[in-house]
């Protein structure tokens, strides 16, 4: 009885096509990038827009310098450390907010989780002030700290809600074995909880990977930016270079790009799940 | 009585467990979110360059902000931005989700593809949209002279009237695949047997989006308005990248110009006053936000 009408097959066709030419939008520059990181200018300027013909490596040579590997280097300390210290910190709190039954922890949670409707943009001024105070101005943990403190309650909160859903009865068993509450922690609530880790793990460091405004405010000295800036500062120099620009950006781009490649659920489900909530 | 003595030691212990792990993450919180917010306002009080003292000047900065049309501008091309947030990207969003569900042939690949813009920083994306939009040598400009031979270069970014309409097309770029991926969730939530019952009495496609898949996604799309809402209030990166709020001001934006006044012109107070503006006007559609969360909730 089941026909396919000819209206259906036409629908079909149109879904695809609209698929395709977002598809062109949406992947065109990555193609674009990957096509001429390999011309030099002289061809940039006659061929934009097909492979090359001559492989030409120079714009490699330009952008792996060590000048711009340090980019990488500060990026990845800033972004891998700030993730650790919100582990420790946000899931102790998480920890207490969740598991603890004392008043004052009710109240404190509300003014953590308030601070997610802070813009942070708000509290750059006094941040950079009170860093040329405290001697950190220029260096990363004046970095670090900050970024970990924009990130902590969008952290607690997913991890308390996700500690708070875990049975029962498994803190239960492990005080009936006579653990301290501690070792439950420890040994049963944060390995459990790997999901949520993850979530916050993949929000918050791409978070802090991709800062700019305190970045910008915060860092002066070139052996400390991080790769925002890197990226900026070598299109500020290199301006009718552009192909080494182009190489440039998809060079900063790459690891999260090949992060994404291998794990892409959870990069989805992480920045998702992590700007909802947030 | 021997055994509450130990219950109540037990729940002291308890109390101090908390504590412990209260402190660490309740430091660094409350020096950089709590005590950044109150010195804000308490600058935005002052005459201060950020090198002397300070002058204490009251309300004056907030009266002289009344009156700047530099910030009226800025709040206004924020509003802008808010408007064509949700008016464009929500239903572009919304029928790249849907058509991604109906499609049966390379789904994930078409997904895999979408998804791209978000991964770029906005540094990458800001950089790499100059160049395309570039007068000479920019792409964007060689393609439409394919279609329009003979066509006169146009400098997108520095027209005053361009400059705003070509950021928003980045914007957009960069933000409808994840509101696509936010509905496109939703999507899978609306329970299939709606579609089934709705086919066989009869209805077709376009009776389908109206009353089934378009009240179904009320939440969703209330949740994504909102959370773009909030984001395009404080907007900031990719417009300092690409045009810096110029030309002429055309793009100008609350926290490009509290940028401006502050690490540009130091004018620390007055910049303060800015931020605490945009504190209040963020808070209150969060809350706004809050309250439409918890609304759908119950």
């Amino acid at each position: 009885m089941k026909t396919i009408s000819l209206y259906d097959k036409l629908f079909k066709v149109a879904v695809y096509v609209f698929c395709i030419v977002v598809m062109v939008i949406t992947g065109f520059p990555l193609f674009f990038l990957l096509a001429n990181s390999f011309k030099g200018m002289p061809e940039y300027m006659k061929n934009v827009w097909l492979f090359p013909k001559h492989i030409y490596f120079g714009n490699y040579q330009a952008v792996l310098k060590p000048s711009f590997l340090r980019y990488f280097l500060n990026s990845f300390i800033v972004s891998a450390s700030g993730v650790m210290i919100i582990f420790v910190c946000g899931s102790l709190m998480s920890f207490a907010f969740s598991k603890f039954n004392f008043k004052f922890l009710r109240a404190l949670y509300f003014i953590v989780i308030a601070g997610m409707m802070i813009p942070i943009h708000t509290t750059l001024i006094p941040i950079y002030t009170m860093s040329n105070q405290i001697g950190t101005y220029n260096t990363r943990i004046g970095l670090i700290l900050p970024y970990v403190s924009f990130n902590l309650p969008v952290s607690v909160f997913i991890m308390t809600q996700f500690f708070r859903e875990s049975p029962k009865e498994f803190e239960e068993a492990a005080m009936i074995d006579g653990a301290s509450k501690m070792l439950f922690f420890r040994k049963i609530l944060v390995p459990l909880s790997a999901s949520a880790f993850s979530t916050v793990g993949i929000y918050t460091f791409l978070n802090m990977w991709n800062e700019f405004m305190y970045a910008l405010v915060l860092i002066d000295a070139t052996e400390k930016k991080t790769l925002s800036l890197g990226i900026r500062d070598f299109y500020g120099f290199m301006t009718v270079n552009i192909t080494a620009v182009l190489t440039a950006i998809l060079v900063g781009s790459l690891p999260v790009l090949i992060f994404y490649f291998v794990a892409q659920d959870k990069v989805i489900n992480g920045l998702t799940q992590g700007a909802i909530k947030g | 009585m021997a055994v509450n003595q130990i219950r109540s030691m037990e729940r002291k212990k308890l109390f101090w467990l908390a504590i412990v792990c209260i402190v660490p993450g309740l430091l660094i919180y409350g020096f950089f979110n709590l005590l950044s917010i109150c010195k804000t306002l308490q600058y935005s009080t002052l005459d201060w360059n950020g090198m002397n003292k300070g002058l204490f000047v009251g309300l004056k900065n907030y009266a002289k902000l009344l009156k700047d049309p530099r910030m009226s501008g800025a709040v206004a091309h924020n509003l802008v931005l808010m408007v064509t947030s949700i008016c464009i990207q929500l239903p572009f969003a919304l029928f790249i989700a849907m058509a991604l569900n109906s499609v049966t042939f390379g789904s994930k690949f078409f997904r895999t593809v979408f998804f791209l813009p978000m991964l770029f920083s906005t540094v990458a994306t800001g950089i790499m949209w100059q160049l395309f939009f570039d007068p000479m040598s920019g792409i964007l400009m060689k393609f439409l002279k394919v279609f329009i031979p003979g066509m006169k270069n146009i400098a997108f970014l520095a027209d005053m009237h361009k400059a705003m309409p070509a950021i928003l097309v980045v914007i957009c770029w960069q933000f409808i695949p994840f509101y696509m991926i936010l509905l496109k969730a939703g999507l899978a939530n609306i329970p299939a047997e709606l579609y089934e019952a709705a086919t066989i009495d009869g209805a077709n496609r376009w009776n389908c989006f109206w009353n089934i898949t378009l009240p179904q996604m009320i939440p969703t799309l209330r949740t994504s308005a909102v959370l773009s809402m909030v984001g395009s209030l404080k907007y900031f990166d990719l417009v300092w990248i690409m045009t810096g709020g110029g030309p002429q001001g055309a793009t100008e934006l609350m926290a490009t110009y509290m940028y401006k006044k502050g690490f540009v012109e130091f004018e620390m107070g007055y910049a303060s006053s800015i931020a605490s503006v945009m504190f209040v006007i963020c808070f209150v559609f969060a809350c706004c936000f809050l309250y439409v969360t918890r609304a759908r909730e119950e």
